[in-house]
């Protein structure tokens, strides 16, 4: 359903008002006004096997103003609508969704009612408008706040401000990925990278980026610190795209760190309409995998044992469609028995230079990655 | 020493009177309510207005109760309870007041309704005064208009159970007819549960062709008038009803009966057994009509009371009963409390155990009671109520068992219901078991719970049937009020997404509503999409901060 085209302002406006034209035209007609909002439960979410990404479905559910349970949320949605079109007619700065919240709070007129009682009232109908008009919450002026750092041979326009980065000369901070990566936001103006790396923790960021990892090997390297947020995710979408060159991912070896890589690559069930403009299907997984354990000799004071929570969640893991190929069937599996976790960090516990000089440039090297 | 401390109340019950009652008190004052200050207090205001009711209805006077107390000291009170009844005739005062067990309402099965049941009453407070404070207790009592009242004041020897004449004066009372009693004690008088004033009051609920009037310490006075003229119906009494016999008592009326033949033993000893049903019962036992009681064997006084049991026969009597009666006890509930609902149920006369017993139950719903806390519940056992061993009583057990959820109120396990009601149920029997000598709380006898849900079921339908139509109202105009909140709010969204006028919109959106309402095409909740439910974002569900989407 969804489409991997950017919506202009224009359309966006177009659409909103398309949908409450609808609705006053079904009211003027004496009629109950609806509203379809595409699913987005586990039920009505898919795995495009031929595309690599989760996907929403077709199943929609509707919202009705004269019915007593959804007449609030019918009147949410419509204030939620009203507040994107102000917010783009008056071509205002990108706003996150607590400011938003904040400029839809209040009463309601001759009552002690709140419009909304919490931000997680507003940002679920955020999400519900996002699907009903085929536009991500980027598009609509809004943002989720990012928390990802990146470095490497990238050069990039702030086309709002006209600043150019560069971000071989960011030092030991790296870059911030902004709220916003959309094209008309931020422009691509030269990269000379390799591939790109992806690595799930901070920490390890850090510490390569210290070693001048990316100058090393001639890549960009990434975090999205943990689960990446919507930016990082979109951002590593459009390298995909746009720049052509391999996708790396490095996570901890245990359940977690896999998902993350999945989210990163095939996007999440709660963000499946997302997918298409925030997916990177080609990425591939370089560890830490089980195997690696035995061949790298690590120490035993690099094992954690995994508890119960943890052989559950490998068990739905494992369920995932997008899970179910040999490689990693064969991986959960192999974790599952192993029954200890290994945290990137750890790898330090090895040799403070064993990520960057030995393992990854080996990994690489030697194509060990799970797909 | 020993020997006496054996001598329980039962055997004084059965009529062993070998050692002075009044000693037997005096050691074993908590079976009779005496236990503590609080309780000493209530129990001896209990015992006088008891006897006051009593007398009024027993002279067919209108009951005119006045109590009054006063603080002598942090634990010293005087008690005043005076009636408007007959009155005492000068030589019986001292006997009626200053003797345990005077005038015995003793009986060894069957008998009537009454309120002490036991006797043991005004004496034991009159005893317990003296065993506190030294003072002998004063009573004033008239019979007759234009002639003085009579002033005794008097003690009880502890060991001859005989009444002491302390002092006996005349004096002018402007009172045509009555009697006063006066009594100091140690005690404590307390506001909160179980107060006097709460006892009163409820009091007042179950005796509604009574007035009572209280004093409290400091002066203030409450009034409960009476909502009725009609005195009660005075019970009768009667025989045991062959249903719910059981076989110990039945050996000892085969043993001392005057009957000398079987069959006149049934027809005369039982209520309700006439010479077709004794014919029946002796036919099915396979039992000589004509051998003497006296010489049943056990094993046939068990095959006798197994037919007695079986054998179909009429209803007790309830001639020995006195119910308040529906209507009267929902009238006297509205008067107390300003109530939105209220509905009373007399059930038809029931036997446990041979002794007849009629229950009755009342709820009262909404107006000033409090929404979220427990129910109000009023225990009743021959119009006098029970303050004390809520949760070990039979009653509370029936309220307990019913399912106050289908009838609109809240409920948590084998608690009690939570809610704006007050319920009430009301014993009354020839003989009420309780569950001690302090008449405290009524044996959960299953005949007894069975009953009492009965009549609480009726209740709780009835006010269902309230409650229901009452939510509904009260939720249709809420509902239309919230359309017409949201209404406002949408239409403005409207506007601004649409660029129409406003007021245009929003007369259109009034419209709509009204339309929608009157032709009922208002979805109801349940209908709800999916959209609606989709999940919230689980943040936090998996470890170590790697959430989803976040």
């Amino acid at each position: 359903m969804s489409s991997t085209k950017s919506m202009s302002k224009e359309d966006i406006l177009k659409a909103l008002e398309a949908e409450a034209k609808q609705v006053l035209k079904t009211i003027n007609d004496i009629k109950n006004p609806k509203i379809q909002i595409p699913l987005r439960t586990l039920t009505n979410v898919y795995f495009d096997a031929k595309e690599k990404m989760i996907k929403l479905g077709e199943r929609k559910g509707a919202r009705s103003f004269f019915n007593t349970g959804q007449a609030k949320k019918f009147m949410q949605t419509m204030l939620v609508a009203a507040q994107i079109k102000s917010l783009i007619l008056q071509k205002s700065p990108t706003l996150d969704t607590r400011q938003l919240f904040y400029l839809l709070r209040g009463t309601m007129a001759n009552s002690d009612e709140d419009k909304f009682d919490s931000q997680d009232e507003s940002d679920a109908i955020i999400e519900d408008i996002e699907v009903i008009i085929d536009a991500l919450r980027e598009e609509l002026g809004l943002i989720a706040v990012p928390k990802g750092v990146i470095a490497g041979p990238l050069v990039v326009e702030d086309v709002a401000s006209g600043d150019i980065i560069d971000y071989t000369k960011m030092g030991a901070a790296g870059g911030a990925i902004p709220a916003s990566v959309e094209p008309e936001i931020l422009k691509f103006k030269k990269c000379t990278a390799e591939y790109i790396l992806v690595v799930e923790k901070y920490a390890v960021w850090n510490l390569l980026n210290q070693q001048r990892y990316w100058e090393k090997n001639n890549c960009i390297l990434m975090t999205g610190k943990g689960q990446p947020a919507r930016a990082e995710r979109r951002l590593l979408a459009r390298f995909e795209k746009e720049l052509k060159i391999p996708i790396y991912i490095f996570c901890d070896m245990d359940v977690y760190g896999y998902y993350i890589y999945s989210v990163y690559k095939q996007g999440s069930i709660n963000l499946a309409f997302f997918s298409e403009k925030a997916a990177a299907p080609s990425a591939r997984y370089i560890g830490f995998n089980v195997d690696d354990y035995e061949k790298f000799k690590l120490p035993k004071t690099a094992l954690i044992k995994m508890h119960d929570d943890d052989l559950k969640r490998i068990k739905e893991v494992k369920a995932y469609e997008w899970f179910k190929n040999k490689p990693w069937q064969e991986e959960l599996d192999k974790l599952a028995k192993f029954g200890y976790t290994i945290e990137s960090d750890a790898l330090v516990a090895k040799s403070i230079e064993f990520t960057a000089k030995t393992y990854l440039p080996a990994k690489i090297k030697n194509k060990e990655w799970l797909d | 020493m020993a020997e006496k401390d054996k001598v329980t109340a039962e055997e004084l019950a059965g009529g062993l009177r070998a050692i002075s009652v009044a000693e037997f008190f005096e050691k074993n004052r908590h079976l009779l309510g005496f236990d503590t200050l609080p309780r000493a207090m209530l129990t001896a205001v209990k015992e006088a207005v008891d006897n006051a009711l009593d007398a009024c209805e027993e002279s067919k006077n209108l009951p005119d109760v006045f109590v009054q107390i006063q603080e002598l000291g942090p634990t010293r009170f005087k008690i005043i309870v005076e009636d408007n009844g007959p009155g005492i005739v000068k030589d019986k005062i001292a006997p009626v007041f200053g003797k345990l067990l005077f005038g015995s309402k003793f009986m060894t099965f069957g008998g009537k309704q009454g309120r002490g049941q036991q006797g043991i009453g005004i004496s034991a407070a009159i005893l317990y005064s003296q065993l506190t404070t030294g003072k002998p207790a004063r009573i004033i009592s008239k019979t007759k208009a234009n002639q003085p009242a009579n002033v005794v004041e008097l003690k009880i020897n502890i060991k001859t159970n005989e009444p002491e004449v302390v002092t006996q004066t005349a004096i002018d009372w402007s009172k045509e007819h009555g009697t006063r009693i006066e009594l100091e004690l140690e005690a404590k008088y307390g506001e909160k549960k179980a107060s006097v004033v709460e006892y009163l009051m409820q009091t007042a609920i179950v005796n509604p062709h009574a007035t009572i009037t209280f004093v409290d310490p400091a002066g203030k006075k409450s009034e409960f008038k009476r909502v009725t003229d009609k005195l009660p119906y005075r019970p009768e009494a009667v025989k045991p009803h062959p249903h719910g016999i059981e076989l110990g008592i039945l050996l000892r009326m085969l043993k001392e009966s005057k009957t000398r033949a079987l069959k006149s033993f049934l027809t005369e000893e039982f209520d309700r057994v006439g010479a077709g049903a004794a014919d029946e019962i002796l036919k099915t036992a396979g039992l000589d009509p004509k051998i003497s009681p006296k010489f049943l064997t056990v094993e046939q006084a068990d095959t006798l009371i197994k037919s007695m049991h079986g054998t179909k026969i009429s209803a007790p009597s309830s001639t020995a009963l006195s119910p308040i009666g529906a209507e009267l006890l929902k009238k006297t509930l509205e008067s107390e409390y300003n109530l939105e609902f209220a509905y009373a149920v007399t059930r038809q006369p029931d036997v446990y155990r041979g002794h007849s017993f009629i229950i009755e139950a009342a709820v009262g719903y909404g107006g000033e009671l409090p929404k979220e806390e427990s129910v109000k519940l009023f225990r009743f056992a021959n119009r006098v109520p029970l303050l004390y061993q809520q949760g070990a009583c039979g009653l509370t057990k029936a309220v307990t068992q019913v399912d106050w959820k289908s009838y609109g109120l809240n409920q948590s396990g084998d608690n009690l219901p939570n809610g704006p009601a007050i319920i009430l149920l009301h014993v009354a029997s020839v003989w009420v078991p309780f569950t001690s000598e302090s008449k405290d709380a009524v044996n959960p006898y299953p005949e007894i719970v069975k009953e009492a849900k009965l009549a609480l079921q009726e209740c709780g339908r009835e006010m269902q049937l309230y409650v229901g139509k009452k939510f509904k109202k009260e939720l249709a105009s809420k509902k239309k009020e919230m359309f017409a909140l949201y209404g406002k709010e949408l239409a403005l969204a409207l506007a601004a997404l649409t660029s129409e006028d406003k007021d245009k919109i929003l007369k259109a959106v009034v419209k709509a509503a009204e339309v929608m309402y009157e032709t009922g095409q208002v979805e109801e909740e349940e209908s709800a999409s999916a959209a609606a439910k989709a999940p919230k974002r689980k943040v936090g569900a998996f470890k170590g901060g790697k959430e989803e989407d976040e």
